[in-house]
């Protein structure tokens, strides 16, 4: 579990090795989604040093996409950050969970690791912290490494791009790969595997029904409440 | 647009991006958590990653309708298969890849 401790701390290189084991998915995975934004970005007529700008600052694939797709249909300023506050809203309740394992970190440590939670990062680092012998400087590490391929593949994305046919190689299909097996890992017991099948339903029946992205928060939040009360209520009758 | 107009665009959309990331961590990491919010967190991300990968295999995302069948979701029967088989994630990503690649050759 967490252990804050400072005496046995690994070797730097070792950290860098494993943080870059646990990574090199996500990057697989963010190549061709960053180089695909980068497309799309350098159509809407963006510079390439204005996406590495937005993908440095920001560092938040969906809110990107959405972002270039204002741009490009004319939106204003206010709009497009007021969307990526909506759309990003779901990170709150990734920050609270990666919490448990970060108790009593110093703040400094907190505020650079805060910038780099994304949904794969976030559910490649749990699954470690989870399984034990994962401390904060690797969790980091995943983190930054995929945020420095995120941006790399976004700029070259504007450069070359368009020579890339679309849907080449299943490029598109990188991510909900990606998410198939981050979920594999979080299944560890009937109540986990319960919570996903509430989670599904929930999410397919709120995204059909209520416009927007309300449905991602909307679904985990009550899916995690339900499973809770399910899990407790069995942990009673025992 | 020109720099400036980019600058203040990202800085606001970095900010609304970086605070929920940054204040929940920063206010409980240094609290002793109620072991009830800890059980409801420990299903949070299971719940979340479900919740974004159902949408995608289960309704067109265009019309926002339901379908059954999506090439997405076939492929992601034996991509799930893989993955609880192997439990390697960039296998499954590589694996999923090339089903897809292949349904949208022959379907």
């Amino acid at each position: 579990m967490a252990q804050p401790d400072k005496s046995s701390q690994p070797i730097k290189s070792d950290i860098l090795r494993q943080g870059a084991n646990a990574a090199w998915p996500i990057c697989l995975g963010y190549f061709p989604i960053g180089l695909a934004l980068g497309v799309l970005a350098q159509q809407a007529g963006l510079p390439w040093w204005a996406m590495a700008m937005m993908s440095i600052i920001v560092f938040a694939g969906s809110a990107q996409f959405i972002c270039v797709a204002m741009l490009a249909a004319g939106a204003s300023i206010s709009a497009i950050i007021f969307t990526t506050l909506v759309v990003n809203l779901r990170h709150t309740l990734m920050s609270s969970a990666l919490a448990v394992y970060l108790t009593g970190v110093n703040r400094k440590f907190l505020a650079l690791f805060a910038y780099g939670i994304t949904d794969e990062s976030f559910a490649v680092n749990m699954a470690r912290f989870r399984e034990g012998n994962w401390d904060r400087w690797q969790a980091l590490v995943v983190n930054h490494l995929a945020n420095s391929v995120w941006a790399i593949a976004t700029v070259t994305g504007t450069l070359v791009g368009q020579f890339i046919p679309p849907g080449a190689f299943g490029i598109d299909y990188a991510l909900t790969g990606m998410f198939i097996c981050l979920l594999v890992f979080q299944l560890q017991g009937r109540i986990y595997i319960l919570t996903a099948i509430l989670a599904a339903a929930i999410s397919v029946g709120w995204y059909l029904l209520i416009p927007g992205d309300s449905y991602i928060v909307g679904a985990s939040a009550s899916a995690a409440t339900l499973g809770y009360f399910l899990q407790r209520r069995y942990r009673r009758g025992k | 647009m020109i720099f400036s107009d980019y600058l203040f665009l990202f800085a606001g959309m970095g900010l609304v991006t970086y605070l929920p990331r940054t204040l929940p961590l920063l206010y409980l990491a240094h609290k002793k958590l109620p072991q009830w919010l800890i059980d409801w967190l420990g299903l949070i991300p299971v719940a979340v990653l479900s919740a974004l990968l159902a949408p995608s295999l289960f309704a067109d995302a265009t019309e926002r309708s339901l379908s059954l069948g999506k090439p997405e979701f076939i492929v992601a029967i034996p991509t799930l298969i893989f993955a609880l088989k192997t439990r390697s994630l960039g296998g499954t990503v590589l694996v999923g890849m090339l089903l897809y690649w292949l349904a949208g050759l022959f379907i």
